[in-house]
C-alpha cells in the first residue's frame, strides 16, 4: 500500500477521442446512475468499464479501490465532471496513480467533434470525416481548391468553421442527405454564416418553414474549381427521401441507410410498414447497380467496432454486399421482419428533433443539449 | 412539515446529495427532510440514492426551476 497520495490529472475529450483511436488501453469508472450508463456509455477495443453511482462513494471509495486495476489509466466519468472529480480525488487520496477525470464529463463527450483525414480526390482535394464519436455521428467536409462543402452537418459548427479557416477554405454548400432525427443538424445554420447553399431532398422538406435547394438526382454539386462531382442518388426507406451521394467517383456517402455494421431503420418518421419496400429497393437492386469499390462513408455508427485505423469509419461496398448483416437477408419475409420487429428503442427526443430540423421549433442552446442526450439508435441492429 | 430542510439550490453535484446525506445521517427513523436543488440531473440520482440507501422518497416536484424532494427516513 503507498502512503503517497497519488495526483489527479484532467482528460479532455480531445485527450479521450485520440486515446480511443489508437486503440489505447482504459479502465473506466462510471458514477453516473445505473439507468443513464444501461443507456449509452464510453465503450473502445482496449475499454474497459464498471459503474458505480457516485452517491454510493460519498462516504468512501474502500468498496471501489479493489474492482480498480492496479497498473491501468484509470477514468472517473460523470454528466458533467462535478462528481468524477469528487470520486477521483479520493482516489487519489487512497493511494491511486494515474487517475483522471472527464473534463466536461458526458455532455461535454457528447459534443466533442475530430476530423479525421479519409482519403484524397483524383484532382486534388481532399475529404474529411468529422467524427461526432460521444454520439456516433458523422459528417464530412469535401475540399477541392479553396472551396469546401460540408455534409450531414452537426450542431457544432464552430468546428467546421474554424477547420475551413485554418486552410484558408470558403464553405460553398452544406448538404443534409436527409432530415435527421437523433441530433439537431447545423446545415442551416452553417449556410447562413458562410453564405453557403444549403440542400436539403424534397420529399423530407414538406413541412420545413424554410427555403433550401432540393437535392436531388441529375442535380449534381460542383466543388472547387476541378469539378468534384456530388452526384445525388435516390435512396429512400431510412426516410422518404433519403438521398445518398458519390463523390468524385470513389466515396459514398450513404447517409442513414447503410451502415459498416447494419442498415437504416425506417421506422424514424412513423412509416416503418410503407418504406419496407423502398428500404428493400435501395439496398438490393439500387445499390447493387453501382460500383462494389466505392468506400461507403455512412452517417453513423453504432459501435467502436466500427471505428478503423485511426478512427475512420468506413467499408468497401463490396466487403458489406458480403459481410454486413443487413445485406444478407435472402427472403423477403426475413427482411421486413429484421427492419420492423424488435428495433432499439427511437433515438432520445427524436419527433422534436425532427420539428427543429424543419424549422417549426427553435430550442435553446441548453434544450438542444438535452434533446440529444443518448446514442443515435439509426441503425436496425443497435442496442 | 418537514422536519429538516436542506438548501442545495445553486448547487452541482455531487453536492446536492452530499449534504442531503449529512442531514439525512442526522435524522431519526420517522423524520423526514425536504432537499431543495437547482441541479438538473436531480431527478434521476436523488430517486435512484434514497432507494439505493433503502429510505423513502415520500414526493417530489419541480416548481419554478426548483426541485423539491421529500425524503423519509426508515
Amino acid at each position: 500500500m503507498s502512503n503517497q497520495q497519488g495526483k489527479v490529472q484532467k482528460m479532455s475529450a480531445h485527450d479521450l477521442t485520440e486515446l480511443l483511436f489508437a486503440q489505447e488501453e482504459l479502465f473506466i469508472l462510471d458514477v453516473r446512475n445505473q439507468e443513464d450508463y444501461q443507456d449509452w456509455r464510453i465503450e473502445g477495443h482496449r475499454v474497459d468499464s464498471i459503474n458505480v453511482p457516485y452517491f454510493e462513494l460519498i462516504d468512501g471509495v474502500e468498496a471501489v479501490v479493489g474492482k480498480l486495476p492496479a497498473s491501468q489509466k484509470i477514468l472517473v466519468v460523470c454528466a458533467k465532471e462535478g462528481s468524477s472529480l469528487f470520486v477521483a480525488e479520493q482516489l487519489a487520496d487512497a493511494g491511486l496513480h494515474d487517475v483522471y477525470y472527464l473534463e466536461g464529463g458526458m455532455k461535454q463527450w457528447s459534443e466533442h467533434l475530430a476530423p479525421v483525414k479519409v482519403g484524397d480526390l483524383r484532382d486534388g482535394g481532399e475529404i474529411y470525416q468529422f467524427v461526432r464519436i460521444g454520439k456516433g455521428c458523422l459528417s464530412y467536409m469535401i475540399v477541392s481548391g479553396q472551396e469546401a462543402a460540408v455534409v450531414d452537418s452537426v450542431r457544432m459548427t464552430d468546428v467546421y468553421e474554424a477547420f475551413a479557416k485554418e486552410r484558408g477554405l470558403s464553405i460553398k454548400h452544406t448538404i443534409d442527405t436527409h432530415l435527421h432525427a437523433d441530433h439537431i443538424s447545423g446545415g442551416r445554420k452553417l449556410a447562413e454564416s458562410t453564405g453557403a447553399t444549403y440542400w436539403l431532398p424534397e420529399k423530407d422538406a414538406e413541412e420545413v418553414v424554410f427555403a433550401y435547394e432540393k437535392l436531388e438526382e441529375g442535380k449534381s454539386i460542383q466543388v472547387g474549381s476541378t469539378s468534384i462531382s456530388i452526384l445525388p442518388i435516390y435512396s429512400p426507406g431510412h426516410t422518404i427521401g433519403s438521398t445518398s451521394l458519390i463523390v468524385d467517383d470513389t466515396y459514398f456517402l450513404t447517409g442513414d441507410i447503410l451502415f459498416v455494421a447494419s442498415i437504416g431503420r425506417p421506422d424514424l418518421a412513423g412509416k416503418a410498414q410503407d418504406w419496407v419496400g423502398d428500404l428493400r429497393d435501395t439496398l438490393y437492386n439500387r445499390y447493387q447497380e453501382l460500383s462494389k469499390d466505392l468506400l461507403v462513408l455512412p452517417a453513423h455508427f453504432g459501435s467502436y467496432v466500427e471505428l478503423g485505423t485511426n478512427g475512420v469509419v468506413s467499408a468497401r461496398l463490396g466487403d458489406l454486399y458480403r459481410n454486413n448483416p443487413g445485406l444478407n437477408i435472402a427472403d423477403e419475409g426475413d427482411f421486413r421482419r429484421t427492419v420492423t420487429e424488435e428495433l432499439p428503442p427511437q433515438p432520445n427526443a427524436y419527433q422534436e428533433i425532427r420539428q427543429v430540423n424543419m424549422g417549426r421549433l427553435k430550442p435553446d442552446e441548453e434544450e438542444q443539449r438535452e434533446m440529444e442526450t443518448g446514442p443515435n439508435r439509426c441503425a436496425v441492429h443497435d442496442k | 412539515m418537514a422536519d429538516v430542510v436542506v438548501d442545495t439550490k445553486g448547487l452541482a453535484c455531487p453536492m446536492p446529495i452530499v449534504k442531503a446525506k449529512k442531514a439525512l445521517d442526522t435524522l431519526q427513523p420517522g423524520q423526514t427532510m425536504e432537499v431543495l436543488s437547482t441541479d438538473k440531473g436531480s431527478l434521476h440520482d436523488f430517486t435512484a440514492w434514497v432507494k439505493q440507501s433503502k429510505n423513502e422518497l415520500v414526493s417530489h416536484e419541480l416548481e419554478n426551476g426548483v426541485y423539491k424532494f421529500l425524503v423519509k427516513k426508515l
